[in-house]
């Protein structure tokens, strides 16, 4: 469905997202009328759907990033979807994961500082519904971070 | 800490969703100018509230058909440098996020594959093969949502 010259044109955009087009065409050595009417295409085929911003959350106040692993009680038949429609109703969950695997469940969560994660975990996380177990895991750094895939 | 209005963190859910959109447009579905909406932006991107933009790929389109998280904890602590092991986890094309963590692993590592079989590969050629690495906990992501966040 996508040619090596899609291919290219995909490379360069992910380490650059926000180049302009003019530079986009150059480094894929293709002219401006072809890179415009190669993405059109790659956007109707749903494999293009834009760039996106990723919020820097401790420029807005929220330090404290924490990933909460999650068990479900298996034994209840509509675990997963009610636990993921509750976790949707908390504001400060910012990413929601299903796994197969050993965990269930992962939640992103971020706070403003310790004492509001504390409240955050007991008060609206701890409550969620169908939790077997629960798990976290403080994240030290982000050495490597990237949305790019080796197309 | 930024101190933000309501049109500020309309602008921030607005281009976390789309890096692209023009301040014109932005302006316009907000009631600002031109010129007063780029101002906005300008602020909001030289606070450091984006910590990046993404292109926003559909992988499955790509045939990038398998995700897995993988939980790797070093052997032997102390003799391994971190930071030779971080250089070389970074250096693989299909290790898209590397996190030191803590809890029950020391990184979290994020993996592409087009299928099972080329997981296996990635896992046994790459992964086994970097230095240090003692035990390892996989997870197959089946589905994943990224929420607005408190904004």
């Amino acid at each position: 469905m996508l040619d090596d010259t899609d291919r290219r044109i995909l490379r360069y955009m992910q380490s650059e997202p926000e180049a302009a087009m003019a530079i986009l065409a150059e480094r894929a050595g293709v002219t401006a009328t072809t890179l415009s009417r190669r993405l059109d295409r790659m956007r109707d085929l749903g494999v293009l759907r834009g760039v996106r911003g990723e919020i820097h959350w401790p420029a807005l106040g929220y330090a404290v990033e924490v990933s909460l692993r999650i068990t479900l009680d298996k034994t209840q038949a509509r675990a997963f979807d009610a636990f993921i429609a509750a976790a949707r109703e908390v504001p400060e969950v910012i990413e929601i994961q299903t796994f197969l695997g050993s965990v269930d469940a992962r939640l992103s969560v971020i706070a403003r500082d310790m004492k509001h994660y504390q409240a955050l975990y007991r008060e609206r996380l701890l409550t969620l519904p169908h939790i077997a177990d629960i798990e976290a895991l403080m994240q030290v750094a982000r050495v490597k971070s990237e949305s790019r895939v080796p197309v | 800490m930024l101190d933000l209005d309501e049109i500020d963190r309309a602008l921030v859910r607005a281009l976390a969703q789309d890096m692209s959109a023009s301040a014109g447009a932005l302006g316009r579905a907000l009631g600002l100018s031109q010129p007063a909406c780029w101002r906005r932006i300008k602020r909001l991107r030289e606070a450091g509230v984006f910590r990046a933009a993404r292109l926003d790929l559909d992988l499955e389109a790509l045939s990038f058909g398998v995700t897995v998280f993988l939980g790797v904890k070093l052997a032997t602590k102390g003799r391994v440098s971190l930071e030779d092991f971080e250089r070389a986890v970074s250096a693989i094309p299909e290790v898209q996020t590397v996190e030191h963590v803590l809890g029950l692993y020391d990184y979290r590592l994020r993996v592409v594959a087009r299928d099972l079989s080329d997981f296996e590969r990635v896992l046994r050629r790459r992964i086994m093969a970097l230095p240090g690495v003692g035990g390892l906990e996989a997870n197959v992501l089946l589905s994943e949502e990224q929420r607005p966040g408190p904004i």
